[in-house]
């Protein structure tokens, strides 16, 4: 535990971790070890894609897990951010993967998308 | 009147209330429960993991975020209780026809 971290409010700490990081994966598990199918279908999906991405584990921390819902309006885990933008869950991230419109926001957002084959 | 055949009190529940705020033209929803079982946030009576999928005429001219919203919002009770996890298809009826 951190606690110089967990002691600013949680909005503070979400509002850091998506202007820290291009692309933010709110997620249950890690990028290698997700703990969720959900979860695991995004990383595949930006995977997929040869995105770089921050994975954040909420069940690693109790006050984002919580806290991220409120904060996008959206009551479930996964939760995708682009450039400090929601983009959404597990559904949408998938219907976008599956149209080209996913590469096409990363790109549009200055984001190195480098599919492979 | 609580419309009974198909699918448990969860899956009724849902039902009615998408019915009641979204007046779909189409709505099938699939509890996909047993498929998560033992899974954290799995009730072992089952009726925690749904698929939805809804075309509505509301739908028109929202983002699929916002589309999600709606439902969530309409759902808003279940979620925080019953329901682990629901897998959204959110389309218009033009959308739902369309090949």
């Amino acid at each position: 535990m951190i606690e110089a971290t967990t002691s600013a409010p949680v909005e503070n700490r979400i509002r850091g971790l998506i202007d820290e990081h291009d692309v933010v994966l709110f997620m249950k598990g890690t990028p290698v070890f997700p703990q969720c199918g959900f979860s695991a279908t995004v990383v595949q999906m930006l995977s997929l894609l040869g995105v770089r991405f921050k994975g954040f584990d909420v069940l690693e921390d109790p006050e984002v897990r919580q806290g991220i819902k409120s904060f996008s309006d959206w009551p479930t885990i996964p939760q995708l951010y682009v450039k400090g933008e929601f983009v959404g869950g597990c559904d949408i991230v998938r219907e976008m993967y599956e149209t080209g419109e996913l590469s096409e926001l990363l790109s549009t957002r200055g984001i190195s998308v480098e599919p492979r084959v | 009147m609580a419309i009974e055949g198909e699918g448990g009190r969860v899956q009724a529940t849902i039902r009615q209330k998408l019915s009641e705020a979204l007046a779909p033209s189409r709505l099938d929803i699939v509890d996909d429960s047993a498929r998560h079982a033992g899974h954290v946030g799995a009730r072992p009576e089952g009726e925690s993991h749904f698929i939805v999928e809804i075309a509505s005429e509301r739908f028109a001219g929202l983002s699929r975020v916002a589309r999600q919203r709606l439902v969530h919002k309409v759902l808003e009770d279940e979620l925080r209780t019953d329901v682990h996890a629901l897998a959204l298809k959110t389309l218009t009826p033009e959308e739902d026809a369309a090949p």
